[in-house]
């Protein structure tokens, strides 16, 4: 998932003129060959995918599950925090990816310097930075305080102890994993836009604000919203960020829907009101995936 | 007369000297903002991370310290971790191991899988598969966390529990549907000649596919093997659910039971999160052109 997302002008008008597959169909025995290289994905696909699928919507169809959820305060203060995680974690998300792959867009060999440090909270593994980031918040011990007192003497909150403070804390720790992805993917995206066009606009004295409102914004704008959308998805399936960030606490008031269900199913051993915890998603989530899919299939954006 | 014409073409000298002086103090302005810019974002990308290796350095009582660099640092902690030398850890380096058999599988399991599946798709163009796309294209967009639950309770059923394969089965389910957009994408770039000129010699598809397909496919096949390596290494939730027998887990969830004590020994626990971390971000930086050349080429040339 590097820097592969790709704008692709021109590319329909090309594809049309030549064949790109074998010609005349296929013949005698490759068919059978065409099935049997289909095979091993055909059953990854049934064992590890739609049977779970099914058995986990099979084990969430009890409707009395969901009135033992609505009944639970934990399950309520986890919805609003679900919400607000969605709506501020991916939108600040990307909207700050949006405006850096633009400031990466400067010429210079330090600006590629500058964006192998800043692809750093994505490259290095997530469990060991948001442990590190749970610890750093600590209000007694933690390197945030700690630097706070020394360079301005502020005595800094305890970051998790309070319900706010501490969802904070998680959503930005997820924008500080996430950012740089879609910051490179956007930025590709940028690259992806021809040089004359630019050049163009360039000498008519677009600049700047201009250039972005009348250029690069219009063109980026499917790309945006493609990456909106599945980075609101991938959002609602982060498990981490809350879990080694607060843990879900304190008193369990910074749960997402992701780590309640996990919680529900494994530590008060109730797999099936986990698994409604999560399917209560799903109002949000098919019509999600039936845009994206849509999106993705009848655009030429690759990511 | 004169003297006023000299005038004014000396004001307007002034005039484009002082409009030249106003660019370079833009410029300037700019590079200053950017540069504080920068600034920002290094201290912003740097402090968890710079935080993982101070505490990592830290001697056990110091951790609760109030400073913001170890009074003393050493390396003790890493001495403890390479030597399994903390009840924690005394599985350390065949935890790693599972980690990389894990890691490997994966990878090897997801090539193999996604270019076949490609290769029938993209080239061959079966009949359906369309079906297939869709099919991966839905599994790319549903949160692997969402099916842990009932993945875990069939891999029960499966009697998979505590089994690495339970692992590589879910790793596998969900790399390959990248895999086959990329190589579907990458693929075009290869001339379809080369593949009927192969046939009309007489080779069958499975020879078609290794000796043509998959030569051609390299720059691909490296860029997809490491995207599907560093998902299997990086990846928890499953790993935790799956395996929790000290000689099956891995070293992510080996280093979340650290969290279970009261008493964790942070340092240890630092200095271990860094041994399991340089893997991955050296293996990232070294492929990173060739991950990202291997893939816009396959997006760009169409």
């Amino acid at each position: 998932m590097d820097s592969t997302s790709v704008l692709d002008i021109g590319h329909r008008a090309r594809r049309r003129t030549r064949s790109r597959y074998w010609r005349g169909g296929l013949r005698g025995s490759e068919y059978a060959w065409a099935i049997a290289f289909l095979v091993p994905y055909a059953g990854v696909f049934l064992a590890f995918v739609a049977y779970p699928v099914l058995y986990g919507l099979w084990m969430g169809s009890e409707a009395s599950l969901y009135s033992e959820l609505l009944s639970d305060p934990i399950y309520l203060s986890t919805v609003v925090n679900t919400l607000l995680y969605l709506a501020i974690g991916v939108n600040l998300k990307m909207f700050l990816a949006l405006l850096l792959s633009g400031f990466f867009m400067r010429p210079g060999w330090w600006m590629k310097a500058l964006l192998l440090i800043y692809v750093l909270p994505w490259a290095v593994p997530a469990l060991p930075t948001f442990i590190s980031i749970h610890w750093m918040l600590n209000g007694d011990w933690g390197l945030l305080n700690n630097a706070l007192y020394a360079l301005f003497h502020i005595q800094g909150p305890s970051w998790l102890g309070e319900r706010w403070l501490a969802l904070g804390s998680a959503i930005i720790s997820h924008i500080w994993k996430w950012m740089p992805f879609w910051t490179v993917i956007l930025l590709a995206g940028r690259m992806a836009i021809p040089m004359e066009i630019r050049d163009a606009a360039k000498v008519d004295g677009a600049t700047g604000l201009h250039s972005f409102v009348h250029i690069s914004f219009p063109l980026l704008a499917n790309l945006y919203l493609i990456c909106t959308l599945l980075s609101t998805i991938f959002t609602l399936g982060d498990f981490n960020s809350v879990t080694f960030v607060t843990g879900g606490g304190p008193a369990n008031t910074t749960h997402v829907l992701a780590t309640l269900g996990i919680r529900d199913a494994f530590d008060i051993s109730q797999p099936r009101l986990g698994v409604a915890a999560v399917m209560s998603a799903l109002p949000l989530m098919i019509p999600l995936v039936i845009l994206l899919m849509r999106k993705l299939r009848t655009t030429e954006v690759q990511l | 007369m004169s003297a006023v014409t000299t005038g004014t073409r000396l004001a307007a000298r002034g005039s484009t000297h002082r409009m030249r002086r106003a660019a370079l103090r833009r410029r300037f302005a700019a590079n200053a903002a950017a540069m504080a810019l920068a600034a920002v974002l290094i201290v912003w990308s740097i402090t968890p991370i710079y935080n993982m290796v101070m505490v990592s350095l830290e001697a056990e009582g110091d951790v609760f310290g109030e400073h913001i660099w170890p009074p003393k640092p050493s390396l003790d902690g890493f001495w403890v971790v390479i030597t399994q030398g903390h009840w924690y850890l005394e599985y350390f380096w065949h935890q790693f191991g599972n980690s990389l058999y894990i890691g490997a599988m994966t990878t090897i399991l997801t090539l193999f899988i996604g270019s076949l599946t490609s290769f029938s798709v993209g080239r061959m163009r079966v009949r359906h598969g369309r079906l297939v796309i869709n099919a991966a294209l839905l599994t790319y967009v549903i949160p692997a966390t969402f099916l842990a639950i009932p993945f875990y309770l069939i891999m029960q059923h499966y009697g998979l529990a505590n089994n690495p394969w339970s692992v590589i089965a879910a790793n596998v389910a969900f790399a390959t549907p990248y895999a086959i957009f990329i190589f579907l994408e990458y693929g075009r770039s290869i001339p379809i000649e080369l593949d009927e000129s192969a046939r009309i010699d007489g080779a069958t598809p499975s020879q078609v596919y290794l000796r043509i397909y998959l030569p051609l496919m390299a720059p691909a096949l490296v860029a997809v093997g490491t995207y599907a390596l560093l998902l299997a290494w990086n990846e928890f939730l499953y790993q935790f659910l799956l395996l929790s027998s000290k000689s099956s887990m891995t070293v992510p969830v080996a280093l979340a039971q650290f969290l279970n004590s009261d008493e964790a020994p942070w340092n240890y626990m630092m200095a271990t999160a860094i041994v399991y971390a340089v893997p991955p971000v050296v293996i990232y930086y070294a492929f990173r052109r060739r991950m990202a050349a291997g893939l816009t080429m396959g997006g760009v040339k169409g």
